[in-house]
Formats: structure tokens, C-alpha cells, sequence
């Protein structure tokens, strides 16, 4: 049996909360996605990003089939997997990157598939013990979690983020704003990661401002084809921050030097 | 034993709804509709009256007497290859199509495997003038080629799943994508009895005249409503479904689905799933699911690209983990030496995929007093150029 306890340091921390409390605007949430380009660029990758200034970190668990993403992260996520990636892996890796990376609020976004072979247990523990802060698993429903994972989470001071979409109801929102304390994920458009959800500024506007009036508990990111710093800054207009993930990517992609593409890139959002 | 999902959808374990928030809307809406609407009069009488009028229902139910000889017992065959469209998807998608205008949708999307599904929505989105596009994996849409034409000349929109092993799963993520791109006007009419809650209870009960149909005729035609055996090719499990649906709580009646093994159940070519799968979570469903040690989802083979799927609903899981149902499996070898033997025999050409439920005649244990029903789930025409090949006789 694993002992429930976890490490002293986690405990009492809570790097969102540190975090929105220190900067409650304009961050800038950034997503790579674990094992790419190659094998072993995660944890560099994060300390290069996290330097040249996201606010928020989040590692994209590769997955053979991840259902909600376009493109860029199904073509990033098979590239790890080639390059040999693995959950169990990657929690390896991020044993330690703490020593780096001390303040930055750091998220796991993975599918459910292989959160499960692993056991959900397990994976919390593991997870909570690199220091992750939060998990995005967009087909774990906000239902099941509650009943039957909450606690887990709870235990390991790990925080759930949820998604919300311009269908999302009124209810259903506040139900979700209830059971997270990072923050809300609100899915721009309809579409896919990377897509073009941002092209119609004025629905998006409408949205972000009716879910800003909302007076929710938690802060709102704004994701979902985010990709310069026109989208970024628009987003952040309603909204406390943003999150890039595709078009990183793409900018990596290729680069004879993935850190330098990195730091440009977010130099060119900021 | 309750074979009925609970609220959630559950079948023991399995089922569920796991599903990306951006879908909740969709299938909360359909979920709280589906039964209300399937029980509606002015639904059911539309729905039976296409069925009779448009279908072609009943199916008959053939005594074999040929095949019967040759294995020693009393086979029949329920006729679904004679469905219009030529299997038995139509049955499911003209219940969809008339759930989807009540519930207001516009645009029909579909993910198919041999095409059946793809012809089966691209006839009924011809048939009440809303926009079809169906997905289909760029393997599949070479060795179905002629239901890629039928489709494109019943004016759907034929789009190819290049992703992965460019077969049914990966169509079913375009699908799914598609879905979460277009969240308000479109339905996506599923197939088979997989996906999220409440999918795989729906198609069923559209599925489940095929076994309401075979008690009523084989009372008629042998004077007992309950064979021996039901025999039934799984690949999501929508014909299977539909045949076990009314045998279900007759537990006289031995359930026999039949998978496909590829080039054998050991080799890592195979789509045996209740085999070789394990829980996990497949488009929407906690079901069995072929997969590796990590989680990641792994490439199924069939020649039959109706069974080439790494997954069976969850319904069947939970009929092979309580045992409920005997799972066969059949390989690629077999099913068409099966094929030519039916042809040959009964002088019906069965698809690939009905092909394996004949030949798992072969693996039961048949008493001359034994009645069994096989379900024909379709025809065999879109399989020609593969059985001519295979079976050398171009």
C-alpha cells in the first residue's frame, strides 16, 4: 500500500493562489508538449520558457489519440511518443525540477487513457511529489471527478482545471468554478487547439465579458488559438491571462535551436 | 443481471461518458432527449413507417438448408444484407436522422469504417435534404472504394482520416473533432454501440428490431421464439447489439460474437479485442481497449475494416467480462474461406465482416436439435476486388 502523506514542502503550497495574488493580469500560460522535439528537451524547455517569462507551465502528456487537439499538438505528440515518451517517464523527469523552477505554477494536461493504466493514485502521488500544481485531463468529466477523484487530488494538493466553452450554461459554469481553486480554462471558440478560433473578436468579446461578469471565484485563462501578440492581448482584455501551446510549437518546430525559437517567441508575444 | 445502462450509462464497469467539455453540451442535450423522443408516437410512427416502407422491414428470416447439412444443425439467417444500403446500419441511422431534426440539427456528420455506416447516413441525409459528411480512414477508402462512390453519388462530403493507422478509430477522431468544431447545428450520427453515453444504449435500441423481428419469425418458422445460439461479428458491436438486444434476459440463448483475429489472436496483427484489450477509455467509453503498457491506444488489423477497431462497446465488454456472451475469434484466412463456402453454399455473398460470424460456426459445438440464428449483416458486393484477390479467382 502507498502511504498517503506527502512531501512537507508541498503541503502548505498553493503557486496559483501565490501567483494570481502577485500578478492577477496579462499571464501568460505556456504549453509544451512532453518529449519533443526530442526525448529529453522537456525539463530544459521549461527552465528556457519559465526565464524568458511565462507565468504558468504546462506539459502536454503525449497521447496516441488526444481528441480535443488540432494539428500541431496531434503531430508534436506523435513525434514523442516516437521519441519514446511515456507518462511513467515523464514523471521521472520532473522529479527535480523544482530545484529549478521553485515559483512557477506548473500543470500536466494529459487524456485520461493513460492517467488510468497508471492508476489515478499513483499518478496524483507521483505528480504531487515533482511539485505539479494542477491537471488538466479534458475527458475526465467534471462529474466523475467529483465522485470518485477529488479527494485524490485533494490529498495530493493537486488542483483540477476545468474547461469552459462559450456553450458551457450559466450553472454548469458556477458548478465548475466550485469545484477547482487554480483557475478556469476558457476554451475561446469553437474548435480545436491551434484552430482560428479568434478570428470573430466580437463573439469572443461577448463571451469573455459575459463570463467576466460573472464575478467567478477563480482567475480565467483564455485558450484555443492564442498564437501572437494580437490574440494574447486581446484575450487578456476580459480575461487574467492566456495560454499558447500550438503555435510555440510550431515555432520550435524545426529550429536548429529550440531554446533560442522559444525565447523568441515569447519576446514576441510580450 | 441488468444488461440496461444505468443513468450514467453503465454496463457494470463500462461505458460512461468521457467526453471533453466542449462536447457536454451536445451529448447532455441528447441525453436528456433520446428516450423521450424514441417513445414519442409521431417518432415511432415515422420511424416504423421508413422502416417498412423505405428499408425494406422485415428482414426475412432464411432457413439455410445447405449450411445446415453441413454443419449439423438448423441455421437461419436473418437477412439483413437485404436492407436497403445492403447491412444493417440503415436501421440506425434512419431512427438518427429523425432524432436529429427534432432536435433541430442541420448538418449530419459520421465516421465509417466499411462504408456501410457512411452509405447507410449519406441515404437517409439524401432522403430528408440536410448536409452529410462522413470520415473515413485513407486505408479504408482504398479497400471500400465502392462505397466511397456511393456516398459521393448520394452527394455526401467523403473527408480521409490520415492520422494513425488511417482506419475506423482514427475516422471516429476526425468525427469527434469535427464535432467540437461545429457545436450547435450539427448531429453526429455514431455508427455503433461505442462512444459516450448515450450513444451506445441508442443505437442499440435502434438496433434491437433485428432480435424483436427474429423471436416473432422464428416462432412463426420453427414454433419457438429462442434459438440455441445467436451468432453476430463484432467490431463496435451495432449488428451484434441488435441481434443479442431482445435475447439478452433468455439465458437458454447462448450469445456467440465473433471478432476478428487478423492474421491470428497472438500475433500483433489482430482486432480481438476482448482478447487482447483491456479497460480503458475510447472515444467517450470506458470499455475494453487494445492498448500498450503506457496507456497509448495501439493499431488494430482486420482485414474486414468493419472490425479493424481497437475497441468494443460497452455493452459487449460487459458481455465478455460476465461472461454473458462467448467471444470467438476468427482470422482473416478463415472469414473468407467462410465467405466463398456461404456463397457457394446458399448462393449469398456475405460483406468481410459477416464473412467471421460464418465461419465461427465452424468453433461451436452444434447438436442436430440445435437452432441457431446468424445474423447477415451485410452483403458482400463492396468486398469483391479483396475476395477476388484473396481468394484467387480473378
Amino acid at each position: 500500500m502507498q502511504t498517503a502523506t506527502q512531501p512537507d514542502n508541498v503541503v502548505q503550497t498553493n503557486r496559483f493562489a501565490d501567483l494570481f495574488a502577485r500578478k492577477p493580469q496579462g499571464l501568460l500560460n505556456l504549453y509544451i508538449t512532453a518529449g519533443y522535439p526530442g526525448l529529453h528537451d522537456t525539463v530544459p524547455l521549461l527552465r528556457t520558457l519559465a526565464e524568458a517569462g511565462a507565468d504558468i507551465l504546462e506539459i502536454g502528456v503525449p497521447f496516441s489519440d488526444p481528441l480535443a487537439d488540432g494539428p500541431v499538438i496531434q503531430q508534436t505528440s506523435t513525434v514523442a511518443l516516437r521519441n519514446g515518451m511515456t507518462l511513467r517517464r515523464l514523471l521521472d523527469e520532473l522529479q527535480g525540477v523544482r530545484q529549478y523552477l521553485p515559483n512557477t505554477p506548473m500543470l500536466l494536461m494529459g487524456y485520461l487513457n493513460p492517467v488510468m493504466q497508471l492508476g489515478m493514485e499513483e499518478f496524483c502521488r507521483r505528480a504531487s511529489e515533482a511539485g505539479i500544481d494542477g491537471v488538466i485531463l479534458p475527458d475526465l468529466p467534471a462529474e466523475e471527478y467529483a465522485d470518485f477523484y477529488q479527494e485524490t487530488f485533494r490529498r495530493y494538493n493537486l488542483r483540477k482545471v476545468f474547461l469552459i466553452t462559450p456553450q458551457t450554461s450559466e450553472a454548469r459554469i458556477r458548478r465548475l468554478d466550485e469545484l477547482t481553486d487554480a483557475f478556469l480554462y476558457l476554451v475561446s471558440g469553437p474548435g480545436l487547439t491551434g484552430g482560428n478560433q479568434t478570428a470573430d473578436t466580437s463573439a469572443q468579446e461577448t463571451y469573455l465579458r459575459r463570463i467576466a461578469q460573472m464575478n467567478l471565484r477563480n482567475p480565467r485563462l483564455v485558450g484555443f488559438g492564442i498564437a501572437d501578440r494580437a490574440s494574447f492581448n486581446q484575450a487578456c482584455q476580459h480575461a487574467n491571462g492566456a495560454i499558447i501551446g500550438s503555435a510555440l510549437l510550431r515555432a520550435i518546430e524545426g529550429a536548429d535551436d529550440p531554446h533560442a525559437a522559444a525565447r523568441q517567441f515569447v519576446q514576441s508575444i510580450r | 443481471m441488468s444488461f440496461q445502462p444505468t443513468a450514467r450509462g453503465y454496463y457494470g464497469q463500462f461505458g460512461g461518458a468521457f467526453i471533453p467539455e466542449m462536447l457536454y453540451p451536445n451529448v447532455e442535450e441528447l441525453r436528456e432527449q433520446y428516450l423521450s423522443i424514441l417513445a414519442d408516437p409521431g417518432f415511432q410512427e415515422e420511424y416504423q413507417q421508413l422502416l417498412r416502407d423505405y428499408v425494406g422491414r422485415p428482414t426475412p428470416l432464411f432457413r439455410a438448408k445447405r449450411l445446415s447439412e453441413r454443419y449439423g444443425a438448423t441455421i437461419y439467417l436473418k437477412r439483413e444484407d437485404l436492407c436497403h444500403t445492403g447491412a444493417h446500419k440503415v436501421n440506425n441511422t434512419v431512427g438518427q436522422i429523425l432524432l436529429a431534426e427534432r432536435l433541430g440539427k442541420k448538418r449530419i456528420i459520421a465516421e465509417t469504417g466499411a462504408g456501410q455506416h457512411g452509405v447507410a447516413t449519406a441515404t437517409v441525409c439524401a432522403l430528408r435534404g440536410l448536409e452529410c459528411i462522413v470520415y473515413m480512414g485513407a486505408v479504408d477508402m482504398e479497400r471500400q472504394k465502392p462505397n466511397v462512390a456511393r456516398m459521393r453519388m448520394l452527394g455526401a462530403e467523403v473527408r480521409p482520416a490520415t492520422s494513425g493507422s488511417k482506419t475506423l478509430k482514427d475516422a471516429t477522431n476526425e468525427a469527434i473533432r469535427d464535432w467540437i468544431s461545429n457545436p450547435t447545428d450539427t448531429h453526429y450520427i455514431i455508427g455503433s454501440v461505442v462512444g459516450p453515453h448515450p450513444y451506445p444504449d441508442l443505437v442499440a435500441r435502434l438496433q434491437s428490431v433485428i432480435s424483436e423481428e427474429i423471436r416473432k419469425q422464428l416462432l412463426e418458422q420453427a414454433g419457438r421464439e429462442l434459438p440455441n445460439y445467436v451468432v453476430a461479428c463484432v467490431g463496435g458491436g451495432s449488428n451484434a447489439a441488435g441481434a443479442f438486444y431482445h435475447f439478452l434476459d433468455e439465458p437458454s440463448v447462448q450469445l456467440v460474437a465473433v471478432e476478428a483475429a487478423g492474421h491470428g489472436v497472438h500475433t500483433d496483427k489482430s482486432a480481438a479485442t476482448s482478447v487482447l484489450g483491456r479497460p480503458g477509455i475510447i472515444h467517450g467509453s470506458r470499455t475494453l481497449l487494445m492498448q500498450d503498457e503506457h496507456g497509448q491506444i495501439t493499431e488494430p488489423h482486420s482485414i474486414s475494416a468493419g472490425l479493424d477497431y481497437p475497441g468494443i462497446g460497452p455493452l459487449h465488454a460487459f458481455l465478455a467480462d460476465s461472461g454473458r456472451a462467448k467471444f470467438v475469434a476468427v482470422t482473416d484466412e478463415d472469414a473468407l474461406q467462410a465467405a466463398q463456402l456461404c456463397s457457394r453454399l446458399e448462393g449469398i455473398i456475405p460483406a468481410l465482416e459477416t464473412a467471421h460470424a460464418f465461419s465461427a460456426l465452424d468453433q461451436l459445438e452444434l447438436k442436430p436439435t440445435d437452432v441457431v440464428v446468424l445474423n447477415l449483416s451485410g452483403r458482400g458486393d463492396k468486398d469483391l476486388e479483396t475476395y477476388l484477390r484473396e481468394l484467387h479467382l480473378a
